[in-house]
């Protein structure tokens, strides 16, 4: 369909932007790649009377990496972020995830803020936001706040923002070199919104034991979220394929994920299963010291077969 | 509202609503039909377009947001009646049936081709997994934009494969 009648502006600066948000008539929507809100247009699911386009306002994106960590503008894309080397080491599971965001003509015009915003319970980028522990910064003529991302979603398409706010950047802290991580999904078609997908990482002691552990699932739940009492079956625990198996085993039985037309929630409940345990030993073969480990993970698991 | 912008080449302005989106902009104000409306919410890729060098989807963009930018549609890739190489690769291998995904899977693979030359088929199935083709298949379509790669500046494509393909294309027709 088309989408329903509205205004535009183009302001050419934050401020401005802010204040056509906050008008009293309301019901005013930012816009900056559109990837999202188009379609919740199209399809008339919104019908917003004005539409504050954000592409004339400078410095919003911008990925910058220090010792603090991560910071990226709410401008900025999927191909900015696909195209910068640092972040496979300064956030590897937003690095490797960024290949499973949306298709290529997407990915040339969706932003960071704009995803979430949106806030698909399947997207990658809310779901790597809550399993590594990232703040979304929003301003409105109100003033400015942040937002941690557990707090920030709140369920299918439902998200902290006041209808006044805009979300100007998220911020995730430093990456310890090291650490094991990694990000895995399934979808139907390579591009498409996952039926379910995981971030995962832990620290590692010197004797093989996790610590720190976040297991975070997208697909699964209303709103991406981390699954606590599988993270505690691996804290504290030597990672091996026992403790891994176990910690799958509950994060399948933490989900809570509904039926729908691709999937039944019982699939996806499996699915979360299989994911993590996929994730988990790949991240525990990804550390220098837990290629040994995993090694000996084979060897045991091969053992009481 | 006023828009202007380039389209292959030619200053154009147009006259819109906000809500016009930039396929619709091209199809019905710019009488460019070459540009092709499928799904109208960013899944089939058929209204693929070029922005500024970057392929992306016209029915996702509102044509207020091209001001100032510059925009190759389908109608923009031949040299006149000349097919580009990219094209002549796509009838070669008999990479299209209907012809409705035709003109997105050619932007894309040519804003692919222009950025990466060298392109994988793997890459290519990636980016191109964004664009449905309902009738032909894409097996013949990889086969062309691989067979086009070398137009490009990437690696010289297997001619004798190329030729063999099309051969037995025409044989099933």
């Amino acid at each position: 369909m088309k989408p329903p009648q509205f205004d535009y502006a183009a302001p050419a600066t934050l401020p401005e932007a802010l204040a056509l948000l906050a008008h009293p008539d309301g019901d005013a929507r930012p816009l900056a790649g559109g990837q999202s809100l188009m379609p919740v247009l199209a399809f008339r699911l919104a019908s917003p009377r004005l539409l504050v386009d954000l592409r004339r306002i400078e410095g919003m994106d911008r990925i910058d990496i220090d010792a603090q960590g991560v910071r990226m503008g709410a401008k900025v894309r999927w191909c900015d972020i696909e195209r910068d080397a640092r972040l496979r080491t300064a956030l590897p599971p937003l690095a490797e995830a960024i290949g499973h965001v949306a298709h290529y003509q997407i990915r040339n015009r969706g932003t960071v803020g704009g995803s979430l915003a949106h806030a698909d319970p399947a997207a990658e980028l809310p779901g790597i936001a809550v399993a590594c522990d990232a703040t979304i910064e929003v301003a409105s003529v109100r003033g400015t706040r942040n937002i941690a991302a557990a707090d920030f979603f709140q369920g299918a398409l439902a998200t902290a923002l006041e209808p006044d706010e805009l979300v100007t950047a998220i911020s995730f802290p430093a990456w310890p070199a090291g650490r094991a991580s990694a990000f895995e999904e399934l979808a139907r078609r390579h591009g498409d919104f996952a039926m379910a997908g995981t971030a995962v990482w832990f620290d590692l002691d010197a004797a093989g034991r996790a610590h720190n552990t976040h297991i975070g699932v997208i697909g699964a739940s209303d709103r991406p979220r981390r699954l606590t009492a599988a993270e505690a079956k691996l804290d504290g625990q030597v990672v091996d394929a026992r403790s891994i198996g176990e910690a799958a085993c509950a994060a399948a039985g933490a989900c809570d994920p509904a039926d729908d037309l691709h999937a039944s929630a019982a699939y996806r409940r499996n699915l979360v299963g299989v994911l993590v345990e996929r994730a988990l030993a790949r991240a525990l073969a990804g550390t220098r010291g837990g290629l040994a480990a995993a090694g000996s993970t084979v060897n045991r698991s091969g053992e009481s077969h | 509202m006023e828009v202007s912008f380039k389209v292959n080449g030619n200053a154009v302005k147009a006259q819109v609503e906000p809500r016009t989106t930039l396929s619709l902009c091209l199809r019905d104000h710019l009488k460019l039909t070459g540009t092709h409306v499928g799904c109208e919410h960013g899944v089939c890729g058929a209204c693929t377009v070029i922005v500024d060098g970057e392929a992306v989807r016209s029915c996702l963009t509102l044509a207020v947001q091209v001001e100032g930018r510059s925009i190759t549609t389908v109608e923009g890739l031949a040299h006149g009646d000349e097919l580009s190489p990219l094209q002549a690769a796509f009838r070669r291998h008999n990479a299209l049936q209907c012809g409705f995904c035709t003109p997105g899977m050619l932007t894309t693979a040519h804003a692919l081709l222009t950025e990466e030359p060298d392109a994988s088929a793997d890459r290519i199935r990636e980016v191109l997994s964004g664009n449905l083709c309902r009738c032909t298949g894409y097996v013949s379509i990889v086969e062309a934009v691989l067979d086009a790669r070398a137009a490009y500046g990437g690696p010289a494509g297997d001619t004798a494969h190329g030729h063999a393909a099309a051969a037995t294309g025409g044989a099933g027709r």
